[in-house]
């Protein structure tokens, strides 16, 4: 290899000196965009006023929440009489109308001890006892008042009237003067298949098996299957049959205004491409056409379908429609000027008519590319779908946002969540699939 | 004409003839099947999303356009008024009406109309949210590339790592960070950024995929590490296509963001919403402009702005 002497080096330098030297704008433009974006991040953090938001957050309840997404709490309370501790279980409790769960136990002195992972709480009628974080806490009730005997650790909070013990994950103890509120927490989804108001409700699964093979009918009117179905179905408090059939609204959404999208986008696109359109002023017009079906957004033809239509899957189906023939129509029209002239003039040169040259010629060329598309963007809708459900436009996102507006539901959120999530691999593995086996490969979509 | 001249030639060439006149009816009779599988999958989907609508299609067709009687304003100069806030000539008091209650005031009897200030802070969500994206999809997108990953668990937890981002639904996002930081546009930022991470970085490794190696290789050789080889051989050649997908989901964000807005979140989209269910025409006809007006100049300008970046290649609008 020939060595570069500095009188050569020079001398290249020379020659090819506008490639060797930016503009000044050029050279310093990365440092301009990294400044102007820092600049607009400060601004926004102003413009969003994130300090005061940050700091008003309320991160405990990111924790609540979260928590009760994998488990559900039961809250027994004690009520502390002259003759006796009689428990009371809130109505809708997980355990049904009549508990008697294990872990309340019943000490031969009438206090009840309810096991807290290796510690516990202790009530009796006189007070209670809470042995939890290695420490020993006896809270004395006889005052009229709840009076914590030494210092109160840092998990608890003491009020005027009561006393709050923080257990962490495993719950909590609300003590006054005359009642014990107990809260304490199991990992799982309860009842997910039979609530409790079902015949089937705290069987074992051996046990229900039994009964829906080969039991007695529980109920003379129908098979001990078809009701175990319909219980399941129609279970209370997770709703499956709701919750599928609303999952499958927004499948469907995502697949009529896909597919409509499609037939209708289809001939305009032919009308819209530059090199395909009859006339080009009304090609350009199209064109328009579909900018204004993408602009005015799925967000507004849902607002004024689900008015036209009443709230349901047609008003969603109707927006997708609309807003997939623009978003179609316009990729197919890109499709469509991007295709190669020589088979087209070849056909042509045979003397075949318009229709046939783009069925012989500009089909083979698009077609695989417009179906990729179009399964890409019916997956992308189902997503979309899930969100356009909340202003009542149908599916599945109706039911997520009143879950969770209520702030109590955030099991049946999970559920939810979990089940799109399962329903959007499954359509994105099939789809890329699908995809994969029509355009050979499959890089870019 | 074919089969006649396939009829006097040689055995072979009749041969090869009736196998592909088999292959021929095979595929037919396969495309045959697929388009009666969907035909029959769509009249099962239109029976399925009419019963369970609130009104049936056929019932509510002759009312499709019932909307016009509310949406046609009194007086097409309402329309004006509302979008500037400058008071109506029907100015009773009403909500329908009171066009110059929102006015934003900046400065003594300066004032931002209300509609452009929701639809500025509607664009800022999506500005925040796009650019908080980009930012980490860039190196997530490096990390997920199998011809670039440092690691092969590293690649394949990126890559799990999008997709559940991809998937997860926004709305639950929101609704989360709604409970935790107050209702407002901040929950919207996090719900779009989180999505759009998950949507640009797919794209960003598909990319990352597809560079030409040796610069890689050259700058390898030479010593560099990872990061070094990251900075010098792929960046410049992927981030014209990243800053173009970025803007194209700059353009998808603007339209999330207003959706998000409906259900809560504040900006645009939230005034809308109430705008039609209570079926003000003027209101609704100038925000109906207003973002229009806005989303085309948005798309305008981030094609302008592609084609500076990347020239005429065509860059698929996804996701």
């Amino acid at each position: 290899m020939s060595q570069i002497n500095a009188a050569h080096r020079q001398e290249i330098e020379a020659r090819h000196a506008h490639l060797l030297k930016d503009k000044p704008l050029q050279r310093f433009m990365p440092l301009i965009v990294l400044i102007a974006t820092l600049l607009y991040g400060l601004y926004a953090i102003w413009f969003f006023d994130i300090p005061r938001i940050v700091s008003e957050a309320q991160w405990v309840r990111m924790g609540l929440y979260l928590r009760q997404w994998v488990s559900y709490d039961v809250q027994p309370e004690f009520r502390l009489g002259k003759d006796g501790i009689t428990i009371r279980y809130p109505r809708f409790s997980p355990l049904g109308d009549d508990p008697h769960p294990d872990w309340v136990i019943n000490r031969p002195d009438g206090s009840k001890f309810i096991p807290f992972g290796s510690g516990g709480v202790t009530v009796a009628t006189t007070g209670t006892t809470i042995v939890a974080r290695g420490e020993t806490v006896h809270i004395d009730v006889t005052s009229g008042k709840p009076v914590i005997q030494g210092k109160a650790p840092s998990w608890m909070t003491v009020y005027d009237e009561d006393v709050l013990a923080d257990l962490g994950f495993a719950g909590d103890v609300s003590l006054s003067a005359d009642r014990v509120k107990v809260r304490k927490r199991f990992f799982g989804w309860p009842n997910f298949l039979f609530d409790t108001g079902s015949p089937f409700f705290g069987k074992s699964y051996g046990e229900t098996a039994r009964l829906i093979l080969s039991g007695e009918r529980l109920d003379p009117s129908q098979s001990n299957l078809s009701l175990a179905f319909d219980n399941i179905w129609n279970n209370a408090t997770w709703q499956h049959g709701d919750v599928w059939i609303k999952l499958a609204q927004t499948v469907v959404m995502a697949f009529l205004g896909t597919l409509l999208g499609a037939l209708l986008a289809f001939p305009l696109a032919f009308v819209a491409a530059r090199n395909t359109s009859p006339n080009r002023f009304f090609g350009s017009c199209i064109k328009r056409f579909f900018d204004f079906l993408r602009s005015m957004d799925l967000l507004i033809w849902s607002l004024f379908l689900t008015r036209a239509f009443g709230p349901g899957p047609l008003a969603g189906s109707g927006a997708i429609f609309l807003t997939e023939t623009g978003t179609l129509g316009k990729v197919y029209a890109e499709g469509l000027e991007n295709i190669d002239r020589k088979p087209g003039e070849g056909v042509q040169s045979t003397g075949a008519s318009t229709l046939l040259t783009h069925r012989y010629a500009t089909m083979p060329q698009v077609a695989p590319v417009m179906a990729g598309q179009t399964l890409y963007q019916w997956e992308s809708n189902i997503r979309e779908a899930a969100t356009i459900g909340a202003v009542g436009a149908g599916g599945i996102g109706l039911k997520l946002w009143e879950a969770m507006r209520t702030n109590s539901n955030w099991a049946n959120v999970a559920y939810m969540v979990l089940l799109t999530l399962l329903v959007t691999f499954l359509f994105d593995v099939a789809s890329s699939r699908l995809r994969q086996k029509l355009m050979g490969t499959d890089h870019r979509a | 004409m074919v089969s006649s001249a396939v009829s006097h030639a040689s055995p072979v060439v009749h041969a090869v003839h009736t196998q592909w006149s088999r292959m021929i009816a095979t595929r037919r009779l396969y495309t045959g099947l697929g388009l009666l599988l969907l035909a029959y999958a769509f009249v099962a989907s239109v029976q399925f999303a009419d019963e369970s609508n609130a009104g049936h299609f056929f019932d509510r067709l002759p009312h499709l356009f019932d909307f016009t009687s509310w949406l046609m304003p009194r007086e097409w100069s309402d329309v004006w008024r509302a979008l500037f806030d400058l008071p109506s000539l029907h100015d009773t008091g009403t909500e329908e009406y009171n066009f110059d209650v929102g006015r934003v005031y900046v400065w003594g009897s300066v004032y931002i109309p209300e509609y452009f200030e929701l639809m500025f802070v509607t664009l800022n969500v999506a500005l925040v949210a796009t650019l908080i994206s980009f930012f980490v999809a860039v190196p997530l997108s490096l990390l997920a590339a199998q011809n670039l990953s440092p690691s092969r668990p590293l690649c394949f937890m990126a890559r799990r790592v999008l997709e559940f981002l991809r998937a997860f639904p926004t709305i639950v996002i929101a609704g989360l960070f709604a409970a935790v930081l107050s209702i407002g546009p901040v929950a919207a930022i996090i719900a779009v950024s989180l999505h759009a991470i998950g949507a640009i970085g797919k794209q960003f490794y598909e990319v990352a995929e597809n560079i030409d190696m040796k610069a890689h290789e050259g700058v390898g050789a030479v010593g560099a590490n990872w990061f070094e080889r990251m900075r010098f051989a792929v960046l410049p050649q992927v981030l014209p296509n990243y800053l173009s997908y970025g803007l194209l989901r700059f353009e998808i964000n603007v339209r999330s963001s207003t959706i998000l807005g409906a259900v809560g979140a504040g900006g645009i989209g939230e005034e809308l919403k109430l705008s039609i269910s209570r079926g003000f025409g003027a209101k609704t006809l100038a925000m109906m402009l207003l973002l229009f007006l806005t989303v085309v100049a948005v798309d305008q300008f981030s094609a302008w702005l592609r084609r500076r970046l990347i020239g005429d290649e065509i860059i698929h609008q996804h996701v």
